[in-house]
């Protein structure tokens, strides 16, 4: 479980999160969505222990500030928008450094770690490409590559930094059905959004952020209205709901 | 989520150095030192050296064919300047893996980056102002002073270079430091012109004056700093994935950053006490090795000690040898072949993160 409680981050005398206190559950996707600028990025980024906040941020009850690197890396993998994927870097070893967190600082991987690297692998497609430097990869196989290296952290939690940018529209669904398919094995995803109608579709639940604090928040239904996302997108939209979903259609004024 | 204990697959692994290029590697640093120990003046074959070596031995009753002045050569001149040649030659080129690795920067390299020049005006106060010999214990102690001072200077010069940090700025920055450091050099060696006649020479780098006491005064310095950038061979590749993407990996970065940047530093300042200022061989090597054999740090830093040594072996001997009986400033050989491959490595590097 997450708990955030009153989280502050500034930077440079500037307030990117201003107060955000949200419990989040076991198994729970969680979305984080808002216009450019409201702090989504640096909720996930304080939450792995990147960057300093004032404020509680908690897994487990433990603080983040007193888990050491390591120890948090062990529960928190953290996928950024853009991963830096050195192109010969080969796809194994490229999953093969989700494994660092579990191994002593100047060891070696055993066997336990190159198995937990495969597992990944095989989990997302990946295997026959394991060979493959990363620069031969499409933007697709690239984002699964990147997914691959997260799940070989074995955190049990994922943070997704927009995972679907650069992605066309297809491969952002593949992902996002991938993403949802990990949860069965007791992973809590927190994640930013910036296409709504996806965000609608997948999230349990949605959080929006305006200016680093918290403005609406629950099941998508309830958070993507077209006042909600007039007062704060300033954007003119029509938002059809059914069984599938919530949809969010931008609509000229 | 937890991994069953069998997967389908075979489990993957990362590539380490194939077969091949170990031996090769190998066998390319025997044919270097033996070529260093018998060219020259007075020629040996590589079967004198080989019964000469071996009656050195206890025990093996191998009686050398050589007169006593081969002995001599060998053992005394040649031997050291060898030896001397080749942990010099894998420092620097080991120092510039882990600078590559720990500043994201293709182009860093000991010289490059200001160490050398600070190694060497570290040196050169030591002898002007503290009366250390040019053999002294001391002088590694003096030019590590010096060498991180400059690396210090460079980093946070090229840092502040801008928001766009690219591979360019850091070595900018480091050209700066060594033109301020050899500036300040220059005018120490006018102020002390009877005490430092033979500074100059040292400077331009060289083994001509190699004894067993300057392999002794540099060798546990190389051999500790050389150990210490070896056991991080993986985690500079954890570093290739850029700092923030490290840090959430579990990594300290800036600790790692701090601890490679003084092992490097450390190494090269005693590469540099007994051999001067040598260029471009952190440069030539690692970025071979990238090339030729992988880009993983599994590979480039084993195999830097091993063709660092090599090579530094073989451009002695051309040192040596091309202008016979005069000798280059090795310096000036490694110059000769390491500036347009510098050029070549400015051209295709992006900038790595």
């Amino acid at each position: 479980m997450i708990t955030l409680d009153g989280l502050c981050v500034s930077f440079g005398g500037a307030d990117a999160v201003r107060g955000v206190s949200l419990e989040i559950e076991a198994d729970e996707w969680v979305m984080l969505i808002g216009p450019n600028g409201a702090g989504k990025t640096s909720i996930l980024r304080a939450l792995c222990g990147l960057i300093p906040f004032g404020g509680v941020a908690a897994i487990d009850g433990k603080d983040v500030r007193t888990l050491g690197r390591r120890e948090l890396a062990r529960l928190v993998a953290f996928v950024p928008q853009n991963p830096i994927t050195p192109p010969e870097l080969t796809v194994a070893e490229y999953a093969l450094l989700g494994r660092t967190p579990h191994l002593g600082y100047l060891a070696a991987e055993g066997r336990r770690d190159r198995y937990a690297a495969t597992q990944a692998l095989e989990r997302l497609d990946l295997l026959a490409f394991a060979e493959r430097g990363l620069g031969s990869l499409s933007g697709g196989e690239l984002q699964r590559a990147v997914l691959a290296r997260a799940l070989a952290q074995e955190a049990s939690i994922l943070l997704l930094d927009e995972p679907t940018t650069s992605l066309d529209l297809g491969r952002q669904q593949q992902v996002l059905e991938l993403v949802d398919s990990l949860r069965a094995e007791g992973l809590t995803v927190v994640s930013t959004m910036h296409d709504l109608t996806l965000a609608g579709q997948y999230a349990d639940r949605l959080v929006l952020l305006d200016r680093g604090a918290v403005v609406a928040e629950g099941a998508p239904g309830e958070v993507l209205s077209e006042s909600n996302l007039a007062a704060y997108y300033g954007a003119s939209v029509h938002v059809v709901s059914d069984e599938g979903g919530t949809f969010v259609l931008p609509r000229r004024r | 989520m937890t991994a069953v204990d069998s997967v389908g697959a075979a489990p993957v692994r990362a590539r380490g150095i194939s077969r091949p290029w170990r031996f090769l590697s190998g066998a390319f640093l025997v044919a270097a030192l033996l070529v260093g120990l018998g060219v020259g003046p007075v020629g040996i074959g590589i079967g004198g050296i080989a019964e000469s070596a071996l009656s050195h031995v206890p025990f093996l009753h191998v009686h050398s064919s050589l007169s006593s002045v081969q002995e001599a050569v060998l053992w005394q001149i040649r031997a050291p300047r060898v030896v001397l040649a080749a942990i010099v030659g894998g420092m620097l080129a080991i120092a510039g893996s882990a600078y590559q690795g720990v500043f994201h920067n293709p182009l860093a390299d000991p010289y490059l980056l200001g160490v050398a020049a600070g190694s060497g005006l570290g040196a050169t106060i030591a002898i002007a102002y503290g009366h250390v010999g040019t053999e002294g214990q001391l002088l590694p102690v003096a030019s590590f002073i010096g060498g991180l001072t400059a690396v210090a200077a460079a980093y946070v010069l090229g840092r502040s270079a801008g928001a766009v940090r690219t591979a360019g700025s850091l070595v900018l920055a480091g050209l700066t430091v060594t033109l301020f450091f050899t500036a300040i050099q220059t005018f120490v060696q006018q102020q002390h012109t009877n005490t430092l006649r033979d500074v100059y020479s040292w400077l331009l780098g060289g083994f001509s004056t190699a004894s067993w006491r300057q392999v002794a005064v540099a060798a546990p310095y190389i051999a500790v700093s050389s150990v210490a950038i070896l056991l991080h061979r993986r985690v500079l590749d954890v570093l290739s994935v850029g700092d923030e993407e490290a840090a959430s990996l579990g990594v300290n970065v800036p600790r790692l950053r701090l601890l490679l940047v003084i092992a490097a530093t450390a190494g090269t300042a005693a590469a540099v006490a007994v051999s001067g200022l040598i260029a471009f061989v952190g440069i030539i090597v690692p970025h071979t090795i990238r090339l030729l054999v992988s880009t993983s740090y599994r590979a480039v830093v084993p195999l830097s000690i091993v063709v660092g040594a090599g090579f530094l072996v073989l451009t002695d001997v051309l040192a040596r040898t091309v202008i016979s009986p005069a000798e280059l400033p090795i310096g000036v050989v490694t110059a000769f072949f390491g500036a347009p491959f510098f050029a070549v490595v400015l051209r295709t590097s992006r900038t790595m993160r």
